[in-house]
């Protein structure tokens, strides 16, 4: 597998799992601020 | 029934603890300087993959009913793209060529970056004591922590009733659970990467012995002040994340790397324990308190008390780990990467 090719790779991938993975961790952070609305 | 028991439970589950553990071993041996950020960041990608399933297969089921049919085709669908991304991992995840170091600027890391220990089979590292002590180490740290994240809503609504609404109650109940979920996940890196510079006992130490104090804080100061309450719960919870993703780092100080993998599976055990242990202690004991009239806070005492024990015990253990000796036979297996027992013992601080 060529540098460039792998290179590809690891970013397609990373997107690919990074993206949901930080809606998620949006998700998250978004229920957060009604622990102090009280 | 039959088919969801053996694909979803039996071959789900081994294929769960295989790629749970491959990519950690393989990590360690890409940053033999740095094992504990790696260990931390593969692990906290796998507590990632619950923020990304649980919403997403929500959604199929939404899109393809909760029926039968539907959720037959939930787990279809789900096959299919899991088996696309793991494809992808076998094109990219490589093991190291033996003799491989990494090409990084060495000042920017830890000044004596700790050894691995001497090269010891599956086999024989579940012979010395240092896998038991780890084992208790483990097992009780986790305990300690599924002990807040197991019953986390009630908790909260337990020691913090009062709201505008029920609703509102609600709605801060379940941003509890979503603060010590992101203090579960960051803890994995932070700490982690921690002990590359600090040492895995020191790490333990502060896990332990601190958590520990805190259980004791949140047994002693109840509900009087509503920020101490968060912030002893964000930081026993990323003490929990941060318990097993140091634990491969430290194998590796203990056991080398030949079969790190292995003994980790079998140290994983310690966490299936634990996923039992702490949910029993906590809710046996609220139930209890519950069924004799006992409100608030109170609830929980006895719970958070066998929880200091537990952290204690395990602190003894993590004072009692050494660096075993490499057997002579061993010595022949070893690598030229592997450390002496010497400069190891120096390595697991």
């Amino acid at each position: 597998m060529s540098d460039r090719r792998g290179t590809f790779l690891a970013i397609v991938s990373s997107l690919w799992v990074g993206v949901p993975f930080l809606y998620g961790v949006y998700q998250l952070l978004v229920k957060v601020p009604a622990l102090f609305g009280n | 029934m039959w088919l969801i028991i053996l694909g979803y439970g039996v071959i789900g589950g081994i294929g769960l603890g295989i790629g749970y553990i491959s990519p950690v071993s393989t990590l360690m041996k890409w940053f033999p300087d740095r094992p504990g950020m790696a260990t931390g960041f593969a692990i906290m990608g796998f507590g990632g993959g619950a923020l990304i399933a649980s919403p997403w297969s929500s959604q199929l089921m939404k899109w393809f009913g909760a029926d039968r049919h539907g959720l037959a085709t939930t787990f279809l669908v789900m096959g299919v793209v899991y088996a696309v991304f793991m494809t992808m991992g076998i094109v990219l995840v490589r093991l190291p060529a033996p003799q491989w170091e990494p090409p990084v600027v060495r000042s920017a890391g830890p000044k004596t970056p700790h050894a691995a220990g001497p090269d010891r089979t599956a086999n024989e590292a579940i012979k010395t004591p240092q896998f038991w002590l780890l084992w208790v180490v483990l097992c009780f740290n986790v305990t300690a922590g599924i002990g807040i994240l197991e019953r986390a809503a009630p908790i909260y609504r337990d020691y913090f009733p009062r709201a505008a609404s029920p609703t509102a109650l609600t709605a801060a109940a379940a941003g509890f659970v979503a603060m010590l979920s992101l203090a579960n996940s960051w803890g994995r890196i932070i700490w982690s990467s921690a002990s590359d510079a600090a040492g895995r006992k020191n790490m333990y130490r502060v896990y332990l012995g601190l958590g520990a104090l805190l259980y004791l804080v949140l047994i002693v100061a109840q509900n009087a002040s509503k920020p101490l309450f968060l912030a002893v719960c964000i930081v026993l919870l990323s003490f929990y994340g941060a318990g097993f993703a140091t634990v491969p780092a430290y194998l590796r100080d203990l056991f080398g790397y030949l079969e790190v993998g292995a003994i980790h599976g079998r140290l994983l055990t310690a966490w299936s324990t634990a996923g039992v242990l702490g949910p029993v202690i906590v809710n046996a004991i609220a139930d209890n308190r519950i069924a004799a009239g006992i409100v608030g806070p109170d609830r929980y005492r006895w719970s958070f008390a066998i929880m200091v024990a537990l952290l204690l015990i395990a602190l003894v253990c993590n004072e009692l780990i050494r660096t075993p000796r490499p057997p002579n036979s061993v010595a022949t297996v070893s690598d030229t990467r592997t450390a002496t027992a010497a400069t190891s013992r120096e390595g697991v601080r």
